[in-house]
């Protein structure tokens, strides 16, 4: 991580770095869990949800890890053993790879990337590949079935997010994640600065595909066909158990934190807050404490985009394969060249 | 709608049929998949047998039988008021719906009525236990489709029509309290005030869940034109009440018959639908819950005095004859096929119920859908596996 | 003209026996056709009378059972068991029968249709041709008595194992829970709670 330790020696910061990308991993990952699909989802149902483990159930998630972890590590007869404990490995290091591009505040980051939205949108297609291999391995058809529903799916909403993306690299002029925060907290609106420019305003039809996209990268209903408990019992997932299943299970929650990391610095301006409100310039002069409060507007920014995404989740049935194919296809492809046109055209004309 | 002819008919079956074909040119290997008994979609333990090209299935077939328990067989070594105890667990979502008609086919044969108030009391407990079991299916429904907030709404607000059930009778799933000339007891102080309050609930709780799911577009997409049933195939394959109604047949038993019940005393509505496919048969359940709770808040309103049971003899004997009554169950079409010997248990009671032909039809219904439509057809038809095994 | 009338006129020579049950406004009709006519007479009532809904198809075996009811007193002498065959509405000659349920759908008038299945063959024409929901029943009715419907695509057992023997539901077919342990609740004996003998006959 960080400016900040430029000076301890080189294994240090690497150590410091991976502390940090596994909190960064798992703390989004525990509070999602906690926060939305233990209680949000319980009041949405009218029920209270884990009360007994801590304060409100709070320490529900220990108990259910600690569950996990006892639990006998089962493989299928005929699964393709090593390809089959990869799998999940495979998902979570695609979440890994992924959230260390994310800049959580002026000097608060992993890695500074040029082409940071490059590598982001990149990476995250990896988790295909354990999903996919995860289907196959599993020896099992309801799984075979829900890891080719995953491929196709994963690889159908990779362009309309690709795409949606494009536009606010378009208007930030750059693929730095840390500059395009910038740029939005030093831009302004019709000349004025109060609220920077935060690309949801000129993006918005951008970040509608954008969160639509993840919703299906991150396979949370309407988009969870490859899960779809009611038809393949739990698809992919279907021959993990204990430890295995903890990874799928960790992989998915924090990928929705990370994918709303992401979604906050191109849409929502970051880590940052507009840089006229306490006469900052340029990145370089901000002040220290930004990098502690940077990252808490960050989570902020996340647990809210997070509960749009869970509170879709809830509520929607699910689409079939081939209708979701159809939406991805007809609808939000075009929609997004379209905005990119526009996009290109305004940023020429302004 | 005019009747296909046979050839007509034929050849409709064959268009279905190639379009589930395999795909001949790629020269591809089909998949078994096995749906079942233990799978998370099939509330119960049916199990099928599709045939997929890739996800599209090829042919398929239930197979049930996991949960035969031999009622028929164990009926003709009962005394008839023992029978209703083996009936109830028939459709076990809406219990006392299930001892009516074999209770009515028993009086039948006798000769004997059950009072007014009997009549009305029966009739409200029937439509409450149609209440508790069609609302779960719409929270179910939701599960199928993959929302999965619906169900514990229906979840909630079936406790309170379980909670009334178990007020009146003492059980909440098997009340065992229709006896052959009324009921065991009369309603309990409080019951018809609690009623109209759950009535006013369970409305609200329809107009959520058609907030919910009936107005949702994905809803939509994935039920409207799914498993679509000519009406004249509907006939054939004996399908009854909601999934008869949603190919556009306007048959209720509850109004096109005459039996003693007090559907015949109040006004009503049968909801039908032209669409046969599974939109309209979720729809259509939908309107017949609220139906039902209207029908409940008028009979409250009628409800006549006296007593709940008619003069019968300490040991039931029925006279010889046959019969043959059947009634509007939640599911469909439940009837009983009663023949007496004069003894003290009936000597042959042939069940039929509604799943079993409402299911029958799936064989054919499925050629040529995708492997989730499987799931939402299934739902659509709505079937419980005691009804189908018996 | 009532609707037994039509059907009788329908059917023709076909009709054995009939028989109506009921007031006017709902009246049930049980009609009994010759074994060799039981299809033909599917189809003309579907055909002409528009009695186009099946409603059930299954037999009865009309075997008094050998086996008692099973709530005799197992210590006390058995009494013999009259096992002359009776059969009911419309009479008939053989142990087993089928009978089935045709619905009009639009009078939502049902006739209860029976044939005769011979003893010795204990075949009869499938109703598949002309109601396709028959397919199921035909299969149960296989496997519960035994009788194999002529024309049937697929008897195969519905709800038994494969390799399972004999026929449940025909009454020599013994019910084994009710003969290795008798029935506890036999008589009821004990008095109803402040019971008097009236008790039985409520209010």
């Amino acid at each position: 991580m960080l400016g900040l330790i430029a000076d301890v020696s080189y294994w240090t910061q690497s150590l410091l770095r991976v502390f940090g990308g596994i909190v960064a991993i798992l703390l989004p990952a525990g509070t999602i869990v906690y926060v939305f699909l233990f209680k949000m989802m319980s009041f949405m149902q009218s029920r209270l949800g884990p009360m007994e483990a801590g304060p409100f159930g709070s320490l529900q998630l220990f108990a259910e890890v600690g569950k996990w972890l006892q639990k006998e590590d089962l493989y299928p007869e005929r699964a393709d053993r090593f390809i089959f404990k990869m799998a999940p490995l495979i998902v979570l290091s695609s979440t890994f790879l992924l959230v260390a591009v994310v800049p959580f505040g002026p000097d608060a980051w992993f890695t500074n990337f040029e082409a940071g939205v490059f590598y982001a949108l990149a990476v995250s297609s990896v988790s295909v590949l354990g999903i996919l291999i995860a289907g196959w391995a599993s020896a099992n058809k309801y799984s075979l079935l829900g890891g080719l529903r995953a491929a196709g799916q994963l690889i159908a909403y990779e362009l309309p997010m690709v795409l949606a993306v494009v536009g606010v690299v378009i208007q930030a002029g750059t693929m730095n994640l840390q500059q395009i925060v910038v740029a939005q907290n030093t831009g302004s609106i019709f000349g004025w600065a109060g609220l920077g420019n935060p690309y949801i305003l000129t993006q918005c039809v951008g970040f509608v595909i954008f969160m639509i996209a993840v919703q299906a990268e991150l396979t949370q209903a309407p988009f969870d066909m490859p899960i779809a408990e009611s038809e393949l019992v739990s698809g992919y997932m279907t021959e993990y158990s204990g430890f295995r299943f903890l990874i799928f299970f960790i992989g998915e929650f924090a990928t929705a934190g990370v994918f709303a990391f992401i979604a906050s610095v191109l849409f929502l301006g970051g880590w940052g807050v507009p840089f006229s409100w306490f006469g900052w310039t340029s990145i370089d002069s901000i002040d220290n404490w930004m990098n502690v409060v940077g990252p808490l507007i960050m989570f902020t920014k996340m647990m809210l985009l997070v509960f749009v995404i869970m509170w879709v989740r809830f509520s929607y049935p699910r689409f079939r394969e081939d209708q979701l194919q159809r939406f991805a296809w007809k609808s939000l492809i075009p929609l997004s060249l379209v905005n990119i046109m526009a996009t290109s055209v305004l940023k020429v004309a302004f | 709608m005019t009747m296909l002819g046979d050839r007509q008919q034929l050849a409709y079956i064959a268009s279905q049929a190639a379009d589930a074909r395999v795909n001949v040119e790629l020269e591809t290997e089909g998949m078994t998949l096995n749906i079942g008994p233990q799978h998370p979609a099939t509330h119960g333990t049916l199990r099928i047998i599709a045939r997929l090209d890739g996800e599209q299935v090829v042919w398929a077939e239930p197979s049930c039988g996991y949960m035969h328990r031999g009622y028929e067989k164990l009926a003709e070594v009962r005394t008839f008021p023992q029978v209703t105890a083996l009936v109830n667990r028939i459709d076990w979502l809406g219990s006392f719906a299930n001892e009516v008609p074999f209770i009515l086919a028993a009086e039948e044969l006798m000769g004997i009525e059950a009072p007014p108030r009997a009549q009305w009391i029966r009739t409200i407990l029937f439509e409450l236990s149609r209440i508790a079991n069609v609302s779960l299916f719409l929270g179910d429904l939701g599960v199928q489709l993959g929302a999965i907030t619906p169900v514990f709404f229906a979840f909630r607000d079936r406790e309170y029509v379980l909670n009334l059930i178990e007020g009146a009778t003492g059980g909440r799933f098997h009340p065992n309290f229709d006896r052959i000339g009324g009921l065991k007891d009369d309603l309990p102080a409080g019951f018809i005030d609690e009623t109209r309050v759950v009535m006013r609930k369970m409305r609200k709780f329809c107009d959520e869940i058609e907030g919910l799911l009936f107005g949702n577009e994905i809803f939509e997409a994935r039920t409207r034109g799914i498993g679509v049933i000519p009406r004249d195939l509907a006939l054939q394959y004996g399908l009854s009440g909601a999934n008869l109604r949603g190919s556009g047949v306007d048959w209720d038993l509850r109004r096109d018959q005459k039996l003693p019940m007090a559907w015949d005393k109040v006004d009503w509505k049968v909801w039908t639908h032209p669409d046969g496919d599974s939109y309209a048969r979720c729809w259509i359940r939908l309107q017949e819950v609220r139906e039902s709770t209207l029908i409940v808040e008028k009979l409250l309103d009628s409800l006549p005095s006296g007593p709940v049971m008619a003069k019968v003899p300490r040991i039931i004997k029925v006279p010889e004859g046959e019969a043959w009554v059947s009634t509007e169950n939640p599911l469909g079409e439940m009837g009983y096929y009663v023949v007496s010997k004069g003894e003290l248990g009936p000597f042959r009671v042939k069940i039929r119920s509604a799943s079993f032909n409402n299911i029958s039809i799936v064989p054919w219904l499925l050629k040529g859908v995708y492997v989730p439509d499987i799931i939402t057809i299934l739902a659509s038809l709505y079937f419980i596996l005691g009804d189908i095994d018996r | 003209m009532s609707s037994l009338a039509e059907i009788t006129v329908a059917l023709g020579d076909a009709v054995e026996d009939s028989f109506e049950k009921g007031s006017d406004d709902d009246v049930d009709t049980w009609v009994r056709v010759k074994t060799s006519a039981w299809r033909d007479a599917a189809s003309t009532l579907r055909e002409k009378l528009d009695y186009d809904y099946f409603c059930f198809l299954s037999a009865i075996d009309w075997l008094p059972s050998p086996y008692g009811r099973g709530e005799e007193d197992p210590t006390a002498e058995r009494a013999a068991i009259d096992s002359t065959i009776r059969q009911g509405y419309t009479g008939g000659a053989t142990r087993m029968q089928v009978f089935a349920r045709l619905v009009n759908h639009r009078t939502h008038h049902g006739v209860t249709l029976k044939a005769d299945v011979p003893d010795d063959s204990l075949t009869i024409d499938s109703w598949v041709g002309v109601f396709a929901g028959a397919n199921w029943h035909e299969r149960e009715t296989h496997e519960m008595f035994g009788i194999s419907f002529a024309g049937h695509p697929d008897l195969r057992n519905m709800y038994l194992p494969t390799d399972f023997e004999g026929h449940p539901l025909r009454k020599d077919f013994p019910l084994l829970a009710r003969i290795v342990k008798p029935w506890p609740g036999i008589v009821d004996v004990e008095p109803l709670p402040g019971g008097s003998d009236e008790e039985g006959e409520a209010e």
